[in-house]
């Protein structure tokens, strides 16, 4: 293997990543919104059940513990904001075990962002500029559209996603060459939400423009606010550019005893699927009693979106040593 | 046999799927930044030769299929089945019709083919990709006629019909890819 040293992605695509973090770097400062760094080592990590962690050991002989690779900024960055950093921004590595694939590589990079006093509504008015800001130096995105899970749900499969009929689900997935999908689901409602999302909805969205889904339900989202008119979804936001799955953003819960339960939650779902386990973020819980101010926040997949500015098919064509070369 | 976690499904990897040995032809990872991780896998169906899609939880697994492509010498036809041997080990194996299918058209004795076997019994059976077969029946050809515009259709000595130049003349042996059905050139005896 001669060329195995060399980057899969080309030197153009190093200049287009670099062009892109200067220009979110001056989106944010011309907002004045901070950059700030946090760990990307540290002894918690998150709980979401479908994240799994890279784990590695810090020896200080005879000390030897187990410190985890970040899946998220998230926490950290919370921390932050209860400490009172006002806005802030971070372009940041994160690291998810055994996730590789077209879109995914374990190792990534993710630009997250806090703005204290947004609802979801401003987060994404906020989105949609910077997509348009980074886009414009490529090629035009048609109009940038919103709408809800459940309307989009609705027109896309004929199902509601709020109300879970385990009868019509099924009868969806026989008439809709899914059939696998009703011994894979069960009786799982939030599973079932994603395998029809996932397969039979996700890929029509955002046709050359940003698509961004709000009002997610509420069994899909760990640390997102229920909506105040409408206990059945969240304040999350999901955007999409041609079917790919760009980020994902929360009015964020504030409740240190909800995301306590939560947590909780979380970790003993984890131990019914035998996944590693893990510990509760006791400062991120502490943090939450301090008070995290009320505050909208934002992930997204910066390789991803590489891949859409520069129509790559793949990951690989826009990282420069992926695992298999790193 | 072993058995493989959707993480090992490459292409060409034989697996039983519904009781039936498939391969896999494409596996893509499928994740939802907040949900289940599944695999979309492509898979064909190896007794039937219809590709289907098929979704798995990531980590999920199927067995695998005892399937192997095995270098043979077709023998003959006795009527009701078609024999092979392997040539190392003069192993013989007999096949029904419906197992060959297409293929026979051309399968010509002592022609050497690929025949897979599952668990030890045909599966399926493919041609050379080339093959050089003996033209039975064509009209007579236009002496000189080496332009190759138009061209005419000639039947093979296994059955085949190809369509060949307009020079080609009865009796003469020419090369096909099996493929395509596509005549290549003639052979010099």
């Amino acid at each position: 293997m001669h060329n195995e040293w060399q980057p899969t992605c080309s030197i153009e695509l190093l200049r287009l990543r670099a062009q892109v973090l200067a220009d979110i770097r001056q989106f944010f400062l011309v907002r004045a919104v901070l950059e700030v760094e946090t760990p990307l080592l540290g002894n918690s990590c998150g709980t979401d059940p479908q994240l799994d962690f890279f784990t590695t050991d810090y020896c200080s002989p005879p000390l030897q513990r187990t410190l985890f690779m970040q899946t998220s900024p998230e926490f950290a960055m919370k921390r932050l904001l209860a400490a009172g950093s006002g806005c802030i921004y971070q372009i940041s590595k994160a690291f998810r075990n055994g996730e590789s694939g077209r879109y995914h590589n374990p190792e990534f990079t993710l630009l997250e962002w806090y703005r204290v006093g947004f609802t979801l509504p401003q987060l994404m008015d906020e989105i949609a500029d910077l997509m348009g800001l980074l886009f414009s130096g490529q090629r035009a995105l048609k109009p940038t559209q919103r709408v809800s899970y459940q309307s989009l749900f609705q027109r896309h499969t004929g199902l509601n996603p709020l109300a879970f009929s385990l009868q019509d689900y099924c009868a969806y997935a026989q008439a809709n060459e899914v059939p696998e999908a009703i011994s894979l689901c069960g009786s799982d409602h939030g599973l079932w939400l994603d395998f029809i999302f996932s397969h039979k909805v996700q890929p029509h969205l955002g046709e050359n423009a940003l698509c961004m889904v709000y009002g997610y339900p509420a069994c899909q989202s760990s640390l997102a606010r229920l909506n105040k008119d409408n206990s059945h979804v969240t304040d999350r936001v999901e955007v999409f550019i041609n079917g790919i799955e760009l980020g994902n953003g929360y009015y964020e819960l504030t409740d240190a005893k909800e995301q306590g339960r939560r947590f909780d939650e979380e970790i003993s779902v984890r131990q019914q699927k035998k996944r590693p386990v893990t510990v509760k973020d006791k400062h991120l819980v502490s943090a939450l009693e301090a008070g995290l101010p009320e505050c909208s926040g934002m992930a997204i997949g910066l390789d991803r979106l590489l891949m859409l500015l520069s129509n790559s098919a793949t990951i690989n064509d826009v990282l420069n040593f992926p695992l298999h070369r790193a | 046999m072993a058995s493989y976690s959707t993480n090992e499904f490459k292409a060409g990897l034989k697996v039983m799927l519904d009781n039936d040995p498939c391969a896999i032809i494409e596996n893509e990872f499928v994740k939802p930044g907040k949900g289940q991780a599944f695999n979309r896998v492509k898979i064909r169906n190896l007794k039937t030769g219809r590709v289907i899609e098929r979704t798995f939880k990531s980590g999920d697994s199927l067995e695998g299929a005892d399937v192997v492509d095995v270098a043979m010498q077709y023998l003959y036809n006795d009527g009701e089945f078609r024999h092979f041997m392997v040539p190392d080990t003069f192993e013989q194996y007999q096949c029904e019709e419906k197992v060959i299918g297409d293929t026979s058209k051309w399968l010509k004795d002592q022609d050497s083919c690929t025949v897979t076997l599952w668990n030890d019994a045909p599966l399926a059976v493919s041609p050379p990709n080339f093959v050089e077969l003996a033209i039975v029946e064509t009209d007579p050809g236009l002496r000189g006629d080496t332009s190759g515009g138009g061209g005419k259709p000639a039947t093979l000595e296994t059955g085949a019909v190809v369509r060949v130049p307009l020079f080609v003349q009865p009796g003469e042996i020419i090369k096909v890819d099996t493929r395509t059905g596509e005549y290549i050139s003639r052979v010099k005896e």
